[in-house]
């Protein structure tokens, strides 16, 4: 990957976080504690900082340090999450294929949060656009964009059961849950750069 | 952020104990309530907050907590909500192997796992009767 192309996707992912702040803090307010959108904000633009230092790194090297960057600043649940996802990404290889990729940051989070799809978090969006991007489709970026936006909307009917939110029991349900939400907010922004445009 | 307290005459020869929390006002007056317990017995540290002052925890604050009560013994942590937990798992990975052997996070209540935790180390027990007896209290 170029270094062009690596600065583009830390600029499309951190305007994604960005520019969707507010509307992730209102939904971490609605289940729970608020702060997932300052939090993220502030783990994306710490990335930033360190852009062109990132941009000169081979891939594996660069998602290992931004996933550190995210681990040290975010100062949530989120950080470590987000930055072991990025970690075993990196950690994949220079030249591993995106679905195994993607695969190993999957495994990482699982193992993190302790959690798997269905608990209404992060994963039930990262499983289904992985299991979408494996089978090999002909527009890889159309099928990955299709299962985020699917898998985000399927939050809203479910119980969390990890996380603050699953404090609130049977009042969890009819809420998009925020880490879903940032993760298909991430997605989309891959997919941008991967068709050229952002 | 962290504040950590280590009195003159603090031995290593016991469990150290580390408390974590989404608030520093939190992790301090848990902390203080430890000391109460158990004076300089045992080695406490403490720290609160997201890396930008809010509420919230700091993998790096939790690293050098632990680092700075650390002891072969072994350091119990006490964690309140979720990410505290997250945060503390991360940080204890980040440790050398050798260390992180000896680290144990307690799933207890914050402030009474700390005291009960304490309480315990203060006696020379090992880290995981230290940790049986925070884990107890789990009502």
């Amino acid at each position: 990957m170029t270094s062009a192309a690596i600065a583009r996707l830390i600029d499309a992912a951190a305007a994604a976080i960005r520019d969707h702040a507010e509307e992730l803090g209102a939904l971490d307010r609605a289940i729970g504690d608020g702060d997932h959108g300052l939090n993220m904000t502030r783990g994306f633009e710490a990335i930033v900082e360190q852009r062109a230092a990132l941009a000169d790194l081979p891939i594996a090297t660069a998602l290992q340090k931004a996933g550190m960057t995210l681990v040290m600043k975010v100062g949530g649940a989120s950080g470590p999450l987000y930055g072991s996802l990025l970690m075993a990404m990196g950690k994949a290889g220079e030249d591993a294929p995106l679905a195994e990729r993607l695969s190993e940051g999957v495994d990482a989070v699982r193992k993190r949060g302790k959690s798997g799809p269905g608990e209404k978090t992060m994963l039930d969006v990262l499983v289904p656009v992985l299991e979408a991007l494996r089978v090999g489709p002909a527009d890889p970026v159309a099928a990955a964009r299709r299962a985020a936006d699917a898998g985000l909307e399927a939050t809203r009917a479910m119980l969390a059961t990890k996380g603050r939110a699953s404090f609130l029991g049977e009042r969890s349900v009819g809420h998009l849950d925020p880490g879903a939400r940032s993760s298909a907010l991430l997605v989309h922004a891959v997919c941008d750069v991967l068709e050229g445009r952002s | 952020m962290t504040d950590t307290v280590l009195p003159g005459n603090a031995l290593p020869d016991n469990v150290a104990i580390v408390i974590v929390s989404h608030s520093p006002e939190v992790a301090r007056g848990a902390a203080d309530m430890v000391r109460e317990m158990v004076g300089d017995e045992v080695r406490v540290a403490h720290c609160g907050g997201n890396p930008a002052g809010g509420l919230g925890t700091d993998v790096a604050a939790i690293l050098a907590a632990i680092e700075a009560v650390y002891t072969p013994k072994g350091v119990a942590i006490l964690v309140d909500l979720g990410g505290a937990e997250t945060n503390s798992e991360m940080a204890v990975e980040m440790l050398p192997e050798d260390i992180r052997a000896n680290v144990a996070i307690c799933n207890a209540p914050i402030v009474e796992g700390a005291v009960m935790a304490a309480t315990e180390a203060a006696g020379g027990s090992s880290l995981v009767e230290v940790r049986a007896t925070a884990e107890e209290f789990r009502s």
